[in-house]
């Protein structure tokens, strides 16, 4: 098998391009070989990209943009593994990573939890056994909390400043414990928190209250692998799944109804009634009523054949992965 | 990992002396060099049938050709006529595009690469992904397009203008020179043009030489207007063939009664053009070199002689024209074979020849595919009993499943073999090795979706033993609810009971006080949970409710018969309370079940814990005696006030 980890320049505006090429194409920088598929992977500052291994190796690696080379800068090998350390069989992937510079946390399918912090050689905290099924994905809630989802449908908050193993609070679906493959909090209102299920489902928690999701939204066919808010424009929400589809939520048009001090997201000392001020604190992803959500939802691949593994999105830009090996890049979003 | 498709060869001592199997040993001798001499210590080889599948380039052109397969499948039947041909050649064109991609990243990489060996091979491939493209146009224009006498000279033309390229650099380099026309190789230039039915490109041409030439203006006048007024065949139906073949013998005599004047006499080459012009078959023989192969002498004559040929008059030409360019002198190739069975509209024959050539099915599955989309192909019966497509994309996509990535576009074609399909895909699934949770996920997706029932239960089992024999209960109990295996539930509860029996508390809390639903999969699970809510409600001093759940737990049968002695034992607190908990009812009941346990089973109470065993029954009796006692006192007195 032969993986390898890939930096592409998409393409700037007005760059014709090497070999007569169009300007746009994305080109292929530079790329270095990886151990293991790749389960995960996330920017940890300008330079350093953390990548998670099916081997359940941690890497970080190096992009040098000068000569365009990428490098392996420090690697935690068995950061998650089976049963014993020392023995060959180990490995567990690992599943989940999330940086917020130094700090790294990691999950897997061994259950456990490390927090890494960059360029130090072995692990800050590590929890055994931190759940006894599979983490498939991890977030930051707050700079000392993480998220947890897993393969019984839990959403579980870990305070790492406490010393105890177990989790601060669980959530999880009534009904039939569907495992929940991503998670994705909101970039502004903290209390606010996405999840994707195996049966494509789209529940959408408020972890102030109650232990149960606010709304849920059957959405794809399949397994939903990532969900994500926009970072700058979180009104918008993306969803890509096993069946091929990648949607795009947008609530923006219930926001309109809303006073307009909301669109900047300051405070305003104009008068307002009573309801638009209890209103005016409900994002539109905790609305519950019908008949005034307005949400659009939008399939953002016209001939989907092949499950869509990963996406990420960054201003106006789109980036999606399917399984057809291809990589679709769409820079025009929001136009 | 080794997959379907691949064989395990194992050296043996007797291999190499004498004849046993001498097959197997240049087989072993290709794989691992040749060595003689001592018998090496054994190894087992992988030999793979399917090599083309692991080289990196062309995972492009498989990936790609999926695309294009898949939008063929759905594409709309209802369209009749012209739009569904339209459609049909585009998907053609998409193909091709496909393959000259990838032609272009092979090229790229035999270029870029310093491994000469690695650069063999990439050649080898840039030249069999060309021959494969010039093969695929051809039945383009003569199958799927089916064109017309008229139209399909134009579309040869195109053909051989596209896949005849060594003449290019000489072309390039005489257009880029200083004065053309006093380059040595200015006449050859022009003979290509003409060959090629480029007659503008050629009159430009000649066009230089007049003008450095005034001597033979007159000529260069006459050949220009000649060349000018050919009649060609056209797209549009602005004109019948039958006014095209009277205007076409009127500048053919015009040509003829020129050249009969002597009027190019002087000059060598211009006579020479205008007897190619002529459709002069020697004339046209003398320039072998610049038109390299057989077909494209054979589309030069038709262009000068028989403008107006029909599709099945083809093979005619075609068979005499590779006779005349080949002379005797050398044999015809695979290639040369394949494209005269295209001339000869023998499909069957193209496609059989491409199988035998080509070292892997792709070619020929999708070629296939597209034909009988066009209808062409009548259904052959094999004496296996599917049709040939369907045995072609059989044997391509098993070929496919080998390939640790590539299996899942496998998949898709095995969906649309109606008749074997399902099967292959039901055998074949089961073998993908199933690294991550996640290639397991996608692999059951795949069978939940066909309702293929057993390999569902058959890999949740897999992935659930995987998960107990690393310690993860709650993994694997999520495979067995996704399987809906009641049986493997069991299993799990039963390890989580006896973890509780020897270490007195539970593991994984965070699973058990969670199941939810899930829990009543299987009765051993559900009363799992429930006894960890007893435990629960005991913690949180809630006695009575505790002391029902307990009981409900033995008398309802939920409970295993293995657990009732610690049941009760777990009932001993309970009875010893200072405040009376258990009812009247609710201890002749404890008796009851107590009595059974012992009355049941006289032999079991010889092992080693005998007198503990002893001692908690007798324990036992005291307790529900004494409570028995107290609770008849407080019932009484409590009906009585």
């Amino acid at each position: 098998q032969d993986n390898r980890i890939s930096i592409w320049s998409a393409g700037d505006l007005g760059n014709a391009g090497l070999n007569g090429e169009y300007h746009g194409e994305p080109h292929l920088l530079c790329d270095i070989q990886h151990n293991g598929d790749v389960m995960d992977m996330q920017f940890l500052d300008q330079e350093r990209i953390v990548v998670a291994s099916s081997t359940g190796t941690v890497t970080i690696f190096r992009h040098h943009q000068n000569n365009q080379t990428l490098s392996a800068n420090h690697r935690w090998e068995k950061a998650h593994y089976h049963v014993d350390q020392d023995t060959s069989s180990g490995g567990a992937a690992c599943t989940g990573v999330v940086c917020n510079n130094p700090e790294i946390v990691t999950v897997g399918e061994d259950g456990r939890i490390n927090l890494f912090r960059a360029d130090q050689k072995d692990a800050v905290r590590t929890i055994d056994n931190a759940d006894s099924s599979t983490l498939h994905a991890v977030t930051f809630l707050r700079t000392t909390e993480i998220l947890t989802v897993n393969s019984i449908g839990q959403l579980k908050i870990w305070d790492l400043r406490q010393q105890r193993n177990e989790p601060s609070q669980i959530f999880s679906l009534a009904g039939d414990r569907v495992p929940l493959h991503c998670v994705d909090r909101h970039p502004n209102q903290q209390h606010i928190v996405a999840t994707g299920g195996q049966d494509g489902m789209l529940s959408i928690w408020d972890i102030r209250q109650g232990t149960m999701p606010v709304s849920l939204l059957n959405a794809h066919e399949a397994e939903m692998w990532e969900v994500h808010f926009h970072p700058s424009d979180p009104d918008h929400l993306f969803t890509c799944s096993e069946d091929g589809s990648l949607w795009h939520w947008d609530t923006s048009a219930n926001v309109s109804e809303k006073p307009s001090f909301l669109h900047q997201g300051g405070r305003s000392t104009a008068y307002l009634s009573h309801s638009t001020i209890n209103q005016s604190v409900v994002s539109a992803w905790l609305s519950n009523d019908p008949t005034k959500d307005r949400m659009e939802i939008t399939n953002l691949i016209p001939n989907q054949t092949l499950s869509v593994n990963s996406l990420d999105v960054l201003g106006p830009c789109l980036v999606y992965g399917t399984d057809a090996e291809a990589i679709y890049v769409n820079r025009q979003l929001f136009a | 990992a080794w997959g379907p498709a691949e064989v395990l060869v194992c050296e043996t001592l007797f291999g190499r002396a004498g004849g046993a199997s001498a097959a197997a040993r240049t087989l072993t001798d290709s794989v691992a060099g040749t060595e003689d001499g001592a018998p090496s210590s054994s190894r087992v080889f992988v030999v793979r049938r399917d090599q083309d599948i692991y080289i990196q380039t062309l995972r492009k052109l498989f990936n790609e050709s999926h695309g294009i397969f898949m939008g063929l499948q759905r594409s709309e039947e209802e369209l009749a006529g012209k739009s569904r041909k339209a459609q049909l050649v585009q998907v053609s064109k998409n193909y091709r595009s496909v393959i000259r991609a990838c032609m272009e990243d092979m090229h790229q990489a035999a270029v870029s690469t310093r491994d000469p060996a690695l650069q063999g091979q990439y050649s080898t491939q840039v030249s069999i992904l060309s021959a494969m493209e010039l093969i695929w146009n051809l039945c383009e224009i003569l199958f799927v397009e089916a064109a017309t006498a008229g139209p399909l000279l134009l579309r040869l033309l195109d053909w051989v203008r596209l896949h005849v390229c060594d003449v290019d650099s000489m072309v390039r380099e005489v257009l880029s020179s200083e004065s053309p026309s006093k380059h040595k190789l200015f006449w050859n230039v022009v003979d290509v043009f003409v060959l090629q039915g480029r007659m503008d490109e050629a009159r430009h041409l000649l066009s230089k030489e007049a003008s450095a030439n005034p001597a033979s203006m007159n000529m260069y006048k006459i050949l220009d207007d000649l060349m000018k007024k050919m009649p060609v065949p056209s797209l549009s139906n602005t004109q019948t063939l039958t006014e095209l073949e009277l205007k076409w013998q009127h500048w053919h005599e015009e040509c003829q009664r020129y050249l009969q004047d002597g009027t190019f006499a002087s000059n060598p080459h211009m006579e020479s053009i205008c007897k190619i012009l002529l459709g002069d078959e020697d004339a046209i023989l003398e320039k072998k070199e610049l038109m390299t192969t057989w077909y494209h002498f054979l589309v030069t004559r038709l262009l000068y002689s028989h403008p107006t040929v029909k599709p099945m008059e083809l093979r005619f030409y075609a068979q005499s024209s590779m006779d005349l360019f080949l002379g005797g002198e050398s044999s015809p190739e695979p290639l040369d074979l394949i494209l005269m069975a295209a001339f000869e509209f023998e499909m069957h024959q193209v496609i059989k020849e491409c199988s035998i050539v080509l070292s892997n099915w792709w070619f020929v599955a999708h070629l296939t595919d597209l034909l009988d989309h066009c209808k062409l192909l009548q259904s052959h019966n094999l004496y296996f009993g599917s049709n040939m497509r369907e045995f072609l994309l059989l044997e391509y996509a098993s070929g496919l499943f080998s390939h640790h990535s590539l299996w899942q576009l496998g998949v898709d074609y095995f969906d649309h073999c109606p008749q074997y399909g399902r099967v292959y895909l039901e055998l074949h699934i089961e073998r993908i090795p199933l690294s991550t949770e996640q290639k397991a996920l996608k692999v059951l997706r795949i069978c939940e979706q066909r309702q293929m029932h057993e390999q569902v239960r058959s890999i949740c089992k897999i992935m659930a033993m995987k998960a107990l024999r690393n310690n993860r209960l709650g993994s694997a109990l999520s495979w067995s609810i996704r399987a809906k295996d009641a049986a493997f539930a069991t299993l799990i509860s039963d390890r989580f009971l006896k973890d509780y029996c020897e270490r007195g508390c539970f593991s994984d809390l965070d699973l058990i006080d969670n199941l939810g639903p899930s829990m009543l999969l299987s009765d051993r699970l559900t009363f799992l949970g429930k006894y960890r809510e007893f435990h629960r409600l005991y913690g949180e001093k809630r006695f009575p409710e505790a002391a029902r759940l307990l009981l409900t737990l033995m008398t309802a049968h939920i409970a295993p018969c293995s657990f009732w002695m610690t049941l009760l034992t777990d009932a001993l607190p309970l009875l010893e309370q200072k405040e009376v908990i258990f009812s009247a009812e609710q201890t002749y009941e404890l008796m009851r079940c107590l009595e059974d346990l012992t009355a049941g089973n006289p032999d079991k109470q010889k092992f080693q814990d005998d007198d503990i065993e002893t001692t908690k029954v007798e324990m036992l009796r005291l307790a529900l005696a004494r409570n028995l006692a107290r609770v008849i006192v407080k019932e009484g007195t409590v009906e009585g006030s």
